[in-house]
């Protein structure tokens, strides 16, 4: 009697089970996939504190403002080079900065009553970017830019997610007093002497930088869900600046990870499956965060002592 | 703290766009003195006391002495629902000796401050929680860090209750003790006259200023409730000296 045949012998190192093969396969198989995770990540760890100040000084649409803002930069230089990093990147990083500094005017000439004209702002912004690049490119093209494509991140491209997650994880050290004295009492940073507004500036501009960076990998209008959603889904689990940053920057390391993979295997753009696995977090944060949960409201617990 | 030096406000303008807030103001407050700032309502005391603690750039006129103020704001203009604990906001009143980076030397004294305005064990607690009472006593601990030589209050005992307000008085008498000039803005005209020696009554411009009982004569007062409230937009410009 001949033995059973032995199970096949593994074609290759990821053979070791389906859960292996779907969680780790497709990062080890694909380089192109790997990169774009390891940049995605990076930004992971410094976007969503940019998130968490927006957030705090009640600047949760200027991100989307941005982040539509640098569309017109960034097909100006479709237009001018292709879908070239460098030159969708500065003309992504002139527009953005630009966008950020009428913002700023728009805020102080409106006494911080800016949300009618920064609605105006980005919608134009997005209807002036698409115009553009519908003139010249696919909508293959559009896509991309639009919505992020993991096959847009060449070295280049991983290299400026990294260099912007660097400086921006840099400033924050330097910039964390200022940025909490400012946020929650303007007038008393000004009273002793705090040049509010040059951190703001500053954080705007890493913002700015932040987003032209992702948006190889996730598109120009799914880049800011990368830095809000954790930042609003931190919301619910902390009640310091400290906690509710490593919370954020905990909730986009998971949703990065799961986006890529729903990427991959459902065959969906990058941005849109990362910003989906970003918003079923805050969704989960939403109901069950002992933060203003909905869970803590729909079965209150038996109220204290003292 | 520094030595405290004499503040001096010299034909100081402040404008909301080209309409004066408060005008041609000038006055003095020595060291350690402890003036009352009182007026009807829109007569330009918070303009004025923002300026002297350089929130508002003055149209015209000068401060001298600003550098040695604090200001306590009033509690409204804040965000409440900022995620901070007490100890932190108080700990922001170390601004000028930590700023940036530098270490807090010695942090037992938060605890001291909070303990000084009947908040011991509240370090933890964000400030979102707290009672309106207790938000006033939180930054009444911030200004004691601040330690500044000059103290500026804007409505300081607003919205509180007899026993909160009577503790915060407490401490504003241990800083006038220390030597230190408080400039407050009251509306409780009782606790004016028995607290506050000196008082400069405004109306959008200096009414009177002086000792309390002469300052609030029955005539001051009606000079100052018929100031003018309304902007007149077909008003001259303003030819006063500068």
């Amino acid at each position: 009697m001949t033995p059973p045949p032995a199970s096949a012998p593994p074609e290759s190192m990821i053979g070791e089970g389906p859960i292996w093969e779907g969680l780790v396969g497709p990062f080890v198989e694909f380089g192109f996939l790997r990169r774009a995770l390891v940049g995605c990540l990076a930004l992971s760890l410094s976007a969503p504190p940019l998130g968490v100040f927006l957030m705090l000084r009640r600047m949760s649409l200027t991100g989307d403002v941005l982040a539509h803002g640098i569309l017109p930069g960034v097909a100006l230089g479709f237009l001018v080079a292709g879908l070239s990093v460098p030159a969708m990147a500065v003309g992504g990083l002139v527009a953005g900065l630009g966008i950020a500094i009428g913002a700023g005017a728009i805020s102080r000439a409106t006494g911080g009553r800016e949300d009618a004209a920064l609605a105006a702002l980005y919608l134009a912004a997005l209807a002036v970017g698409v115009v553009m690049i519908s003139w010249r490119g696919s909508s293959v093209e559009l896509t991309h830019i639009l919505f992020g494509s993991v096959l847009g991140v060449d070295d280049l491209a991983l290299l400026m997610m990294g260099g912007a997650a660097s400086a921006t994880l840099l400033f924050l050290a330097v910039a964390w007093r200022p940025l909490v004295l400012e946020c929650f009492d303007p007038s008393f940073a000004r009273a002793v002497g705090v040049r509010g507004s040059a951190w703001h500036l500053g954080l705007m501009a890493l913002v700015v930088v932040s987003l032209v960076a992702a948006f190889h990998a996730v598109g120009t209008l799914m880049a800011v869900g990368l830095m809000m959603l954790p930042a609003i889904a931190a919301r619910h689990w902390a009640r310091g600046v400290g906690a509710m940053v490593l919370v954020s920057v905990a909730v986009a390391l998971a949703a990065t990870l799961s986006g890529l993979l729903l990427s991959f295997h459902a065959d969906v753009p990058s941005g849109p499956a990362i910003v989906l696995a970003a918003a079923a977090l805050w969704a989960v944060s939403l109901v069950f965060g002992p933060v203003e949960g909905l869970a803590a409201r729909w079965w209150p617990r038996r109220h204290l002592e003292g | 703290m520094r030595a405290v030096q004499e503040l001096a406000v010299r034909n100081l303008t402040v404008t909301h766009g080209r309409h004066p807030a408060v005008h041609h103001v000038s006055f003095r407050l020595t060291p350690g003195q402890k003036m009352a700032l009182v007026g009807p309502n829109g007569a330009g005391k918070s303009s004025l006391l923002h300026a002297v603690a350089g929130l508002h750039a003055p149209a015209e006129g000068g401060i001298e002495g600003a550098g040695q103020v604090a200001l306590l704001p009033q509690a409204s203009a804040l965000d409440r629902s900022f995620p901070l604990s007490c100890r932190d906001a108080v700990l922001l009143g170390l601004w000028n000796e930590a700023g940036v980076f530098r270490a807090i030397a010695n942090p037992g004294r938060v605890s001291d401050a909070l303990a000084a305005v009947g908040l011991s064990g509240f370090e933890k607690r964000p400030v979102g929680s707290l009672s309106a009472g207790q938000f006033q006593r939180v930054l009444f601990a911030r200004l004691l860090l601040q330690d500044a030589p000059v103290i500026l209050l804007d409505e300081p005992f607003n919205a509180l209750d007899a026993r909160t307000a009577a503790d915060l008085l407490e401490v504003v008498r241990r800083w006038h003790g220390e030597g230190r000039s408080i400039l407050a803005v009251l509306h409780d005209l009782d606790l004016v006259r028995r607290e506050f020696p000196t008082t400069l009554l405004l109306a959008r411009e200096v009414v009177a200023c002086g000792p309390t009982d002469e300052v609030l004569s029955a005539q001051n007062r009606l000079r100052a409730r018929m100031m003018a409230e309304a902007w007149a937009d077909d008003a001259a410009p303003c030819v006063r000296a500068a």
